[in-house]
């Protein structure tokens, strides 16, 4: 069975069809990367998956979308859990204006654990996970924000990892790093494929061919292809994706 | 042509600036010189040391802190009540409402503050404090706690609005950070928009606070006129502004004694929210670039 399957799904906004009928299925401990030009709608797909267009008005959606083979949209499901079970990684950064150890304890704490051998636990797991607990282990009380923006973003997703989640999805997570930051997280992702299954947006296209296992085409809304990373940069089977790998547009 | 039309326009904004400046240095000017010759007969350890204040009878002592404990048990009260519902209505605005609902409800809360002070004044004395004797028989017909209450009401606004413009200005990304967490609503405005607009937030308090110190109409029509060291909400106290129009609608003679003491308590007002407004003013510098 496959961990996520989106079946049919449409997206609009209002009157905007954001998304347009797409059919995909992703297996368990595989990276996936999202690529398409910029207003394609690779954020707002990702974004159903944890339930976080939620809040925007005029915000519909058609079809379903399985994770473990249930209907996270289902009124039984309670959009917190599910998002436990799907953590997200932002494209800036984004630690809260606490600690270091509170940043990673917050999806602890807020599901009410207090034990304090169970949080140092998890606060050292976590940073050891993302390599960052080297650096921070003497500072855990200092402000995340005095960290660089590569270590933010890797306290970020120390914090998601925190949590225990399945499936973790990544909107441009190294789009605003630099290069060694950039590389630094991409090498996190290939560890962390042992364990979750991730989805990541990318603008960058070596970094879809370096990281991920399939990649997703999309344009103005549709899923154009989908398959083997190496297959889609070598012979896609679209004309418009081998345009766009090549770099004709977008 | 165009030029000189730009030179006048700018000298008469310069004047009008010029205006309030002087305005505001011939306010200390008066309130310091009448003051000092206050000062020059009642020193001024008497005056914030005394327990009594009756300038106006024979036998005259000039302590300010019963005018001062006035002013701080109904200010006290007030913060009470618009505080927790101040904070309330802006979390609800900023987190639940639907955004129309908060276009319309945040203007017509405003209007609460336009409401002209003395008709709360006779609200306090004519409605609440009669209310309020029903539940508590020996609470007299002037006290501190029911126009301390209607002062709470008047400035929730203060509060609301200034916490809302607060929490509304924490990044989206911080709040979605807490979501994608999976934390609730509630959960996300207490554990992260709340400490992330602390800094707006307590602005709001402290205006509210100055606003609330400042009042005068409320106070002198519900709250009485008896200087009295005390913390007892039931019974008639007087606040220093209270007794500054006390003393300015009476008939005492200019340049008496008594005449100066409205300008030593005026100080002592002036003191306080200068301080207040000041701690503000140093909390939004120090915690403005934060989060830009
Ligand atoms: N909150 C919104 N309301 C209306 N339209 C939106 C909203 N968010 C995004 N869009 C539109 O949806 C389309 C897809 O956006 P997005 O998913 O962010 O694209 P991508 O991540 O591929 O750059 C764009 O045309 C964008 O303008
Ligand atoms: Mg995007």
């Amino acid at each position: 069975m496959a961990k996520l399957d989106a079946e049919k799904v449409n997206v609009y906004y209002g009157d905007h069809h954001i998304i347009k009928d797409v059919n995909l299925s992703i297996q368990e401990n595989t990276v996936t990367a999202f690529i398409g030009p910029s207003g394609c709608g690779k954020s707002t797909f990702l974004r159903l998956l944890n339930r976080m267009n939620d809040y925007i008005e005029n915000f519909k959606k058609t079809g379903d979308i399985l994770i473990d083979g249930g209907d996270i949209y289902d009124k039984k499901v309670r959009v917190e859990d599910l998002r436990k079970r799907v953590g997200m990684v932002f494209q800036k950064p984004n630690p809260f204006p606490k600690s270091i150890y509170e940043n990673v304890v917050y999806g602890l704490r807020i599901q009410g654990i207090k034990d304090k051998s169970k949080l140092d636990a998890v606060v050292e797991n976590s940073l050891k996970k993302v390599a960052l607990w080297g650096e921070v282990k003497d500072k855990l009380q200092q402000s995340a924000l005095a960290l660089s923006g590569g270590q933010q973003q890797r306290l970020c997703i120390a914090r998601t990892l925190a949590v225990e989640p399945t499936i973790i999805l990544m909107d441009e997570p190294a789009s605003a790093l630099d290069p060694i930051s950039s590389a630094k997280i991409e090498d996190l992702i290939s560890e962390l494929k042992e364990n979750f299954t991730i989805i990541i947006v990318t603008h960058n296209m070596q970094q879809a061919s370096r990281v991920s296992d399939k990649t997703a085409f999309f344009y103005l809304g549709e899923l154009v292809e989908f398959g083997d990373t190496d297959q889609i940069f070598t012979k896609p089977v679209k004309e418009l994706t081998q345009n766009y790998i090549t770099g004709r547009f977008g | 042509m165009r030029n000189k039309k730009e030179k006048i326009i700018e000298t008469i904004l310069m004047l009008c600036a010029a205006v309030s400046v002087l305005t505001t240095i011939g306010i200390l000017w008066v309130l310091l010189s009448e003051s000092s010759s206050f000062f020059s007969k009642v020193s001024l350890k008497d005056f914030l040391t005394d327990t009594e204040w009756t300038p106006l009878f024979a036998e005259k002592h000039f302590g300010i802190l019963p005018l001062i404990a006035g002013t701080m048990l109904t200010t006290f009260i007030a913060i009470v009540i618009a505080l927790p519902t101040g904070l309330s209505i802006a979390i609800y605005l900023n987190e639940y409402a639907p955004k129309k609902f908060r276009k319309v409800v945040k203007p017509l809360l405003e209007v609460l503050a336009a409401i002209p002070t003395v008709v709360y004044g006779y609200f306090a004395l004519m409605v609440v404090t009669p209310f309020l004797q029903k539940f508590i028989p020996d609470m007299a017909g002037f006290n501190a706690l029911s126009p301390g209450i209607v002062m709470g009401i008047m400035i929730i606004p203060i509060i609301s609005s200034l916490s809302e413009d607060a929490l509304y200005s924490v990044p989206k990304a911080l709040r979605e950070a807490s979501y994608g967490m999976g934390a609730t609503r509630l959960q996300t405005a207490f554990k992260v928009l709340v400490p992330a607009a602390t800094s707006g937030i307590t602005v709001s308090i402290i205006l509210a606070i100055s606003r609330a110190i400042g009042e005068t109409m409320i106070v002198a029509i519900a709250a009485g006129q008896q200087p009295r060291l005390t913390l007892n909400p039931l019974v008639p106290i007087e606040t220093i502004t209270t007794y500054i129009v006390q003393v300015s609608l009476g008939d005492v003679v200019q340049g008496s004694l008594e005449y100066q003491t409205i300008f030593a308590a005026g100080i002592a007002l002036f003191a306080l929210t200068f301080v207040l407004n000041n701690i503000s003013y140093f909390i939004k510098k120090k915690f403005q670039e934060k989060y830009e």
